[in-house]
Parts: C-alpha cells; sequence; structure tokens
C-alpha cells in the first residue's frame, strides 16, 4: 500500500544555511508516525514545508489520496494543501482569541463550505443548510474533545490544556487525511499527558486519520507512535518503531542525557 | 495632608506645560504687520487647566484598579439587556417611528445635517469592514468616497446618466478601485498596509486637483443633479426630505447586507483573518480572496456614499477628500467599536451632529477631535461598544440555555 | 549656473531636510515600531518656535548671527520638550496595546498640534526672515551655490555625523541600539528603556527642529499646515532607506530629494507629492526593507 503522504529528500535552505537537508518521511493511512529531534533540529521547519508555509528548496512532498491521485504538494499555498486535508497544529497555541470557541471550530470548515458573497447576502436555502450543517458538525467536534459546555466563550478564556485541545478540534473540522501536531503536550502535566493520549487514540479511529506528531514528551511518543523519525542538525539520524528508536546509540548521543529523564517518568 | 504627593505632581507637570506652551500659546506673531501680541491670561489658563487635570487623573489612577471589575459587569448588563429581543425590538420600532417623523418637525438645516450623519453612518459601516472586521487599516478610504462622487459627477456630465443608474455604478467602478487598491497590497502588514492606502488616497487626490482637463481641477464640478422623483421637479426644502428618506432607506439596507455579511462564512474568514493571518490560511482560509473581498466591499460602499453626496450637495472638488476625511471614517469606526454595527452607527451620529449641536465650538472641533483620538485610545481602546462573539443554538441532548445572538446590529 | 547643477543643489538641500526628519521617523519606528504620525508637527512647531523668538529678538533690536543662534538654540530645546511631552502622553500609555491604538493616538496628536498652533498663531502663511547673517565667503561661493543652500546642507551633514558618532561611539547611543534590536534583552541588561525611548523622541524632535528652521529660513515663510507634507515625505524617505536604519534615513531622504527635484524639472512641477508617494508605494510593495534594510523573517 502506497503511504499518504510521502517525503523524498527533501531540503530547505535559508540563506546559506540548511535547516533541513535530504530528510525522508513517509506515513501510512491511519498511521501514527513521531517526528522528534533536539531542539532546532529542523522539526517544525519540515512542518512548515509539508503545510506550505516554507517552500522547499528541492525534493518532493507527495500526498497520495487512496484511489485517487498522487499530489505534489510543494509551492503549493497554504490554503490549497489544507483543502487538500492536510491539518495542523501550532507549536505556539495560534488560535483567534477574539472569537468564541465554537467559531473557531467552525473556522476549520471553511475549507468545506462553499457559501459566497450572494450566498451570505440573500441567504438562501442551500445557504442556510449549509450553515447549519457547520454549527452542527462543529459542535459536536467541541462535544467529542469534551468543550462542548463552553462553546459560546470566547477561546482566550480558555485554560491553557483546553486550548491545546481546541486546536486539534479545529484541524480536525478541515476534515484532514493527515494532522500535523506540534508540540500537542507541551506544558502538560501527566494527567493531562495521559487524557491527551487517550483522545488522540480515539480521535485517531473516529476519523481515519495518519497523525504525525512532533514531541518532546517520550513517553507519549512511545504509547502512541508505530514509526518514530528522528532529526538532528536537519539531517535525519534514525528511525523506526519505539523500540529500535530507544536503544538507538545515535538518538541517545543527540538528546544528551534528555532520554534518561524520559525513563524515569 | 493626604494629597500631598500628587499635588505636588500636579504641581511640576502644570509649571512644565506653562512653559512648554509659552512661546506658542502666549505670544502671538504677526510678521506681516509686524506685531507681537502678549496673552498673558493663556499662561494662568494653561497653569490651571494642567494642575487641575493632572491632579484629576492622578486620582483616578489610584482609584483604578477598585473600580476595573465593576465597570465590565456594567458593561454586559447593558449589553445583555439590548440583546433580549423584548426590549430591542420596541426600542428599535421607536427608533423608527423617530426617523419617519423627523423630517416633519426638524428645519431644513436640520434635515440636511441629519443626511450628512447618515452619509458618515454609511462610510463607516463600509470602512468597518475592511478594518474593523477583516484587520486592513485603510487609511487612504476616502479615495474610494471620491471616486464614487467623480464617477456621479463626470458620467453625468459627459454623458448625460442620471442618479438611479449611476448609483449603482458609482458603488461599482469603487469596488473595481477597490480590488485596484487591494492588489498591490496583498503582501503588507498593519503600518505599511495603513500608509500605502494613505498615499494611494493622496494620489487620487493629487491628480483630480492637478488633470483639470479631467476632473476640473481645484474648482471642481458644479450642478450636479439631484435625484429625480418620478420626474417631478422638487423644491429645495422637498428634495432636502427626498434626500433624507433616500438616505434612510439605503442605510437600512447597508445595516442589513453588513450585519448578513458579518455573520455568515465570509464574515467569520475575514475575523479570522484579523485575528491571525498565518492561521487563518493553514484552516484554509484563501487570504487573497479574503483581503480583496473586504476591500471591495468596503468600497462599495464608499462609493455610494460618493454618489449621495455629490447628488446631495451639487457641488464637489477635491478638497473634499483629504486625508482627514479618512481620519475621520476611521475615528468612528474604532470609537465605535470595531466590528460592531450599533457602535459605529453611534460613533457616526456623536461626531457629526455633536459638533453641531454644541456650535460654540466652531474652529474648536478639529482640535477636540485630534484629542478625543487620544483619550479614547488610551482610555477605551476597544471603541464604545465591544461585540461580543455570536452565541449560537445547537441540537444537542438536552436543550442548553443558550440565548439568542448577542451583539446584535 | 546650468538648468542641471540647479536642480542638484535644490535636490541636496531638499533631501538634506527630508533626511533630518526622516531620522526621527526612523528612530521612534526602530524602537517602538511605531509611525509617530505627529513628528511632523514637531518640525512645524521648531519653525514657528524660532519664528516667535526672532521675531521677539528683532523687535529688540538684535539681528544678524546672535538672533539666528539664540532662535535656533531656543526652538531646537522646545521642539524636544514637545517631542518628550507627546511620547509621555500620546505613546507611553499605550506601549502594550495592539499596533492599531498608538497609531491612532498619533494620529489624533498630529491633527491636535496642527490646530493648537492654528488656533493659538493663525491659519496664514506667515513670512518668515531669513536668519543666514551676511557672510563674504556665502558672497564669495554664491556663484556656485545659493548661500541658503549651502548653510543647510552643511549643517545637516554636520549634525548626521554627529549623529552617527553619537550611536556609534557613547553609551547612550549603544543602548539606544540595543534597545531598537531588542527591547526586553536591553532592559534585562540593565537599560533604562523608558529613558532611551525618551532620549529618541528627544534627539528626532531636534534634528527635525533643526530641519525646520534651516527650511523655514530658505522657503520664507511657514503655517500650520507645513508639518503633514515635510512628515509624509520624510517618511516615504525613510521608508526607502529601510525603516530602522539610520543610514538608510540619510540615504532615502537624499535620494527622495533629487528625485523629487529631478522629477519635477524635468517632468513637472504640479505633480510634485505625487513623485514622493509613487515612490513609497512602489518601494513597500517590491522592496518593502527599502535600500539599506535588512528582510524580516516572520518565526512561525
Amino acid at each position: 500500500m502506497k503511504p499518504l503522504l510521502e517525503v523524498k529528500n527533501l531540503t530547505m535552505a535559508f540563506g546559506g544555511i540548511k535547516a533541513l537537508d535530504g530528510v525522508h518521511l513517509h506515513i501510512a493511512p491511519g498511521q501514527i508516525a513521531a517526528l522528534i529531534g533536539p531542539n532546532g533540529a529542523g522539526k517544525t521547519t519540515l512542518f512548515n514545508c509539508l503545510t506550505g508555509i516554507y517552500t522547499p528548496t528541492s525534493g518532493d512532498i507527495l500526498l497520495n489520496a487512496p484511489g485517487g491521485k498522487t499530489r505534489r504538494l510543494n509551492g503549493l499555498k497554504i490554503n490549497a494543501i489544507t483543502a487538500l486535508g492536510v491539518a495542523r497544529t501550532f507549536q505556539n497555541i495560534r488560535l483567534f482569541g477574539g472569537m468564541t470557541v465554537l467559531e473557531n471550530v467552525m473556522i476549520g470548515r471553511h475549507p468545506r463550505s462553499s457559501s459566497g458573497i450572494l450566498g451570505a447576502i440573500f441567504r438562501p436555502p442551500a445557504t442556510r443548510r449549509e450553515e447549519r450543517d457547520i454549527v452542527d458538525k462543529s459542535y459536536a467536534l467541541l462535544e467529542s474533545i469534551g468543550l462542548g459546555d463552553s462553546a459560546n466563550e470566547l477561546a482566550s478564556n480558555l485554560p491553557y490544556g483546553a486550548q491545546r485541545r481546541l486546536e486539534i478540534a479545529r484541524a480536525l473540522a478541515t476534515e484532514p487525511r493527515v494532522l500535523l501536531l506540534d508540540e500537542p503536550a507541551a506544558g502538560m502535566n501527566p494527567q493531562e499527558t495521559n487524557e491527551l493520549e487517550g483522545l488522540l487514540t480515539r480521535l485517531q479511529a473516529a476519523h481515519e486519520l495518519s497523525i504525525l506528531l512532533i514531541e518532546h514528551d517520550m513517553k507519549l511518543v512511545m504509547n502512541l507512535a508505530e514509526n518514530i523519525f528522528v532529526l538532528d542538525y536537519g539531517e535525519e539520524i534514525a528511525r523506526g518503531a519505539p523500540q529500535e528508536i530507544r536503544n538507538n546509540p545515535a538518538v541517545i548521543k543527540a538528546y544528551l542525557g534528555e532520554e534518561d529523564d524520559a525513563e524515569a517518568q | 495632608m493626604k494629597y500631598f504627593p500628587e499635588l505636588n505632581k500636579s504641581f511640576v507637570i502644570a509649571l512644565w506645560f506653562m512653559l512648554l506652551t509659552f512661546p506658542i500659546l502666549v505670544i502671538r506673531v504677526n510678521t506681516i504687520e509686524n506685531i507681537v501680541v502678549w496673552r498673558w491670561i493663556n499662561l494662568a489658563l494653561i497653569g490651571i487647566a494642567a494642575f487641575v487635570l493632572s491632579f484629576l487623573w492622578q486620582l483616578y489612577l489610584k482609584h483604578k484598579t477598585a473600580a476595573a471589575p465593576d465597570a465590565a459587569a456594567h458593561q454586559s448588563a447593558l449589553v445583555r439587556r439590548m440583546s433580549d429581543p423584548k426590549f430591542y425590538r420596541p426600542f428599535l420600532l421607536l427608533i423608527g417611528i423617530l426617523a419617519l417623523v423627523f423630517p416633519f418637525v426638524a428645519s431644513h438645516y436640520q434635515i440636511n445635517i441629519m443626511t450628512t450623519a447618515l452619509i458618515y453612518v454609511m462610510l463607516g459601516l463600509g470602512l468597518n469592514i475592511e478594518v474593523g472586521l477583516a484587520g486592513l487599516l485603510d487609511l487612504g478610504y476616502v479615495a474610494f468616497y471620491a471616486v464614487g462622487a467623480y464617477s456621479y459627477a463626470l458620467l453625468n456630465y459627459h454623458f448625460g446618466l442620471g442618479f438611479w443608474t449611476l448609483l449603482p455604478a458609482g458603488a461599482l467602478i469603487a469596488a473595481f478601485f477597490g480590488l485596484l487598491v487591494g492588489f498591490p497590497v496583498l503582501r503588507l502588514r498593519g503600518d505599511y498596509l495603513a500608509i500605502v492606502t494613505l498615499a494611494f488616497a493622496e494620489i487620487l487626490r493629487l491628480v483630480l486637483e492637478n488633470w483639470n482637463a479631467f476632473s476640473f481641477g481645484p474648482s471642481g464640478i458644479s450642478n450636479i443633479p439631484r435625484p429625480g422623483f418620478f420626474g417631478i421637479d422638487l423644491t429645495l426644502e422637498q428634495s432636502a426630505v427626498y434626500m433624507y428618506f433616500l438616505l434612510v432607506a439605503l442605510c437600512v439596507l447597508t445595516v442589513f447586507v453588513i450585519h448578513r455579511l458579518q455573520h455568515s462564512r465570509i464574515g467569520r474568514a475575514w475575523v479570522a483573518l484579523r485575528e491571525d493571518e498565518l492561521a487563518c490560511q493553514a484552516m484554509g482560509v484563501d487570504k487573497t480572496r479574503a483581503k480583496l473581498t473586504a476591500f471591495a466591499l468596503g468600497a462599495t460602499w464608499a462609493g455610494m456614499a460618493g454618489v449621495l453626496f455629490a447628488a446631495k450637495t451639487t457641488f464637489i472638488n477635491p478638497a473634499s477628500f483629504t486625508f482627514l476625511e479618512s481620519a475621520m471614517i476611521l475615528a468612528i469606526v474604532v470609537l465605535g467599536g470595531m466590528g460592531s454595527i450599533v457602535g459605529v452607527i453611534i460613533a457616526a451620529l456623536a461626531i457629526i451632529l455633536l459638533p453641531e449641536y454644541l456650535r460654540v465650538l466652531g474652529d474648536y472641533r478639529m482640535i477636540l477631535f485630534g484629542a478625543a483620538l487620544i483619550l479614547m485610545m488610551i482610555f477605551r481602546p476597544r471603541g464604545l461598544v465591544t461585540p461580543a462573539g455570536k452565541t449560537y443554538e445547537f441540537r444537542c441532548a438536552d436543550p442548553p440555555p443558550a440565548p439568542e445572538e448577542k451583539g446584535r446590529p | 549656473m546650468n538648468f542641471f547643477w540647479d536642480l542638484f543643489l535644490g535636490g541636496l538641500t531638499r533631501g538634506s531636510i527630508y533626511a533630518l526628519i526622516a531620522l526621527g521617523y526612523t528612530m521612534v519606528y526602530g524602537i517602538l515600531q511605531l509611525i509617530n504620525f505627529a513628528h511632523g508637527e514637531i518640525y512645524m512647531i521648531g519653525a514657528f518656535t524660532a519664528l516667535i523668538v526672532a521675531s521677539i529678538l528683532t523687535l529688540q533690536g538684535l539681528a544678524g548671527l546672535p538672533v539666528l543662534i539664540l532662535a535656533g538654540l531656543i526652538a531646537v530645546l522646545y521642539a524636544s520638550a514637545y517631542g518628550f511631552t507627546v511620547e509621555k502622553i500620546a505613546y507611553k500609555p499605550l506601549r502594550q496595546a495592539s499596533r492599531l491604538s498608538p497609531l491612532i493616538s498619533a494620529i489624533g496628536m498630529s491633527i491636535f498640534l496642527q490646530n493648537y498652533v492654528m488656533l493659538a498663531q493663525t491659519s496664514d502663511f506667515l513670512p518668515f526672515p531669513n536668519l543666514l547673517p551676511p557672510s563674504d565667503f556665502l558672497d564669495a561661493i554664491s556663484v556656485w551655490i545659493g548661500p541658503s543652500d549651502f548653510v543647510i546642507i552643511v549643517t545637516s551633514a554636520v549634525v548626521m555625523i554627529a549623529l552617527s558618532l553619537l550611536l556609534k561611539f557613547t553609551k547612550m547611543g549603544r543602548a539606544m541600539r540595543a534597545t531598537a534590536q531588542d527591547r526586553e534583552m536591553a532592559m534585562l541588561t540593565g537599560v533604562d528603556v523608558n529613558r532611551i525611548i525618551s532620549r529618541t523622541f528627544i534627539i528626532g524632535s531636534a534634528l527635525a527642529a533643526i530641519g525646520g528652521i534651516l527650511i523655514a529660513s530658505h522657503v520664507g515663510r511657514i503655517n500650520f499646515y507645513i508639518g503633514f507634507n515635510a512628515g509624509i515625505k520624510a517618511f516615504t524617505a525613510a521608508v526607502l532607506g529601510g525603516i530602522g536604519s539610520i543610514p538608510g534615513a540619510m540615504v532615502g531622504g537624499l535620494v527622495l530629494g533629487l528625485a523629487e527635484s529631478f522629477g519635477t524639472g524635468y517632468i513637472s512641477s504640479d505633480y510634485e507629492s505625487v513623485f514622493a508617494f509613487a515612490i513609497l508605494i512602489l518601494i513597500l510593495i517590491f522592496k518593502p526593507d527599502g535600500i539599506l534594510g535588512r528582510s524580516s523573517q516572520q518565526k512561525v
């Protein structure tokens, strides 16, 4: 079976500096994979390339829709990539603070809806149905992550953990095939991280998603990921199943002691 | 003495301002006739005013932290009251009746002022799309206003087209200009966007002022026809009333359309664009389309207002379309509360009507306007009315106690 | 002298003034990311204050160099004081706010100051005396370069060199550069950021005032509105050279001055301001970092 998302020989250079150099990566449909590595290794840069914020200097990013054609994602506009089914969350939460929780998720429905100016002004039945649908689907998503009660609150008023979950719900609203999560457990205590683990497992099953996770919390990574890619200084230094990565000397060296902390947890 | 430190500081500040404003306020120079006039009274006035204001300000700061939470509660109580249909429906009805009755009880002059205020309501609502909703700081909005006005004047002059044809035409031409301005500025962020739009507007004004062959230059265009009423000739007074009702109707239409736009997929896309341009793109919003739509739609209302302005005053020239106008319209949007339709309406009426009724101010209108802008930003940067996010009813197992739309227009 | 030379000199003169004013814009933007809309008004107030002082002194019977020096000094002092006060009233309270608030406050302050001077003085154009005392040296070179032009160009150059030296070699200069690069870090290393910001405004205002006095003496008249046009053009110059860059403001000013001079000389004088605005638009769209600016990457 063809992988859903393929990254081939990806290089991203800023001036003379190569943030990514010849990176290969793939995710199978329905798989959870993780991207780990020390700070500055290029993980978020890779996400930015995948989602269109950066245009890669060279290499290919391919999205293989099951039963459909292969699309090359390099150089496409950010919103076009989202429409094709690649959604993400951000390392530093980027919610729409001035909108309500529900409205944040409703924005996620944007690429899956279509009414324009005329629809907005005249509100024909089709538009009204679409609006109804957007509200219902968004609310359902909120309920599934446990934020149904806060639907009409301002997003900026939510506690930190809830905001992270809201970002995930918002990304899910775009009906992605691949969900890219950038440090979803950052700043969470062990209890919250456990809940997140459960949530992601549930969501993946419910929405038939592939998930690619950037994370520093090794316990979460080891529990969730079926496949792990390790980056350091923009290059891949290891890949494989959690067990292999755990004992890989190159990985241990790159983290220089971080692994010990993760073991202690 | 309880307030000694504050009094002391106020004294120092008063001295500072007396010294600072001394040359310009106290000494009046006339180098044409070579006179110098000394106005010592101003020195005293400044000293007293600075002392008193600075003292009050310090007191305010001292008691501010205690008062803050109350203010917030107070505001939402009013908003909640206004959102209740049992309350706002009769209120709207009352406004409607007053609006209909107004021209029959007011003088010709007052009707004209109110009509002007309504034109600014339209302008404010239009700019609100760009600035309030989409977050595009447009300092050159007056350019679209000018496009509408000159479209009417020139197309009427050269081709004899009438008001009713040119009202939509002017709006469309302005919308086209909106796209024209929007394209080059797509990549620009905040301040730069502001300056470029300002520059565009100034260029337009300068071209109108200097390209005499096209726009008749600084002397402008006169004898612009008023809107016809089924071919009947109206007297000046009747025409004013007609114009007033026309504006009321069009303003209601404007509020209706903009309210619909605000609470739609496009409206949400605009607010997301304003909140976080990158994140909104990541959620599938086409930033280019959203920005261009905002500019085009915003410009449309300015164009329409421009046609109405030309028809009302029957004379236009470039001097009516300066940066100061853009600043005023921006002030209306910001003071009213970004994105709030009600706020913008109130602010427009306040800014235009108040100086009329406080006529004693006269020349001081502009300086107070400047001061008001500064004070508004310091004390109430979010404007008069903060639109709460829309609350929705949604299907779920047990009926939620969700109220209807908050932040009604 | 020939037409080209006149235009060239005129461009340098104009450009020097733009550069002086542009420096104020660029320094404030570098530190606060704020477009100080009211900066043009400081320039205007400098000119007016000089006029007032000069008029009083002239009425007392003084003339020549002492008038120039006294009027100039007092005007610069006052302009700095105004700049300082404006920052404390309209910008300092808004430092934590969004970008929009200080901008609108700045517009409000600009309108306020314009009308303040108009109401306190007059809305008419007031003749401004030529403050330059007669000098043999200036007479001698007046074949090639007008005395006023000469003084403007030389003074501006001296002032700008002094500013560069100050920024490069003094403790305060270093602190200013540090604050412009990273305000929080500067605070952590012990820089009194508030004081630095105040001083930035003071220096910028002083420069603008010098420009105001020089050009007023050159042109021969002033009114309350001259700040607006000069302000926009100087801002254009600052952006042209790269907003936030000191040498950029100087280069931008000269380039704009020359472009305007040659443009009005060879193409048309009616559209003088249009040149400046068109350049502004083109620069911001195609090379927003200006001639000497460095591009800023947005971090995600």
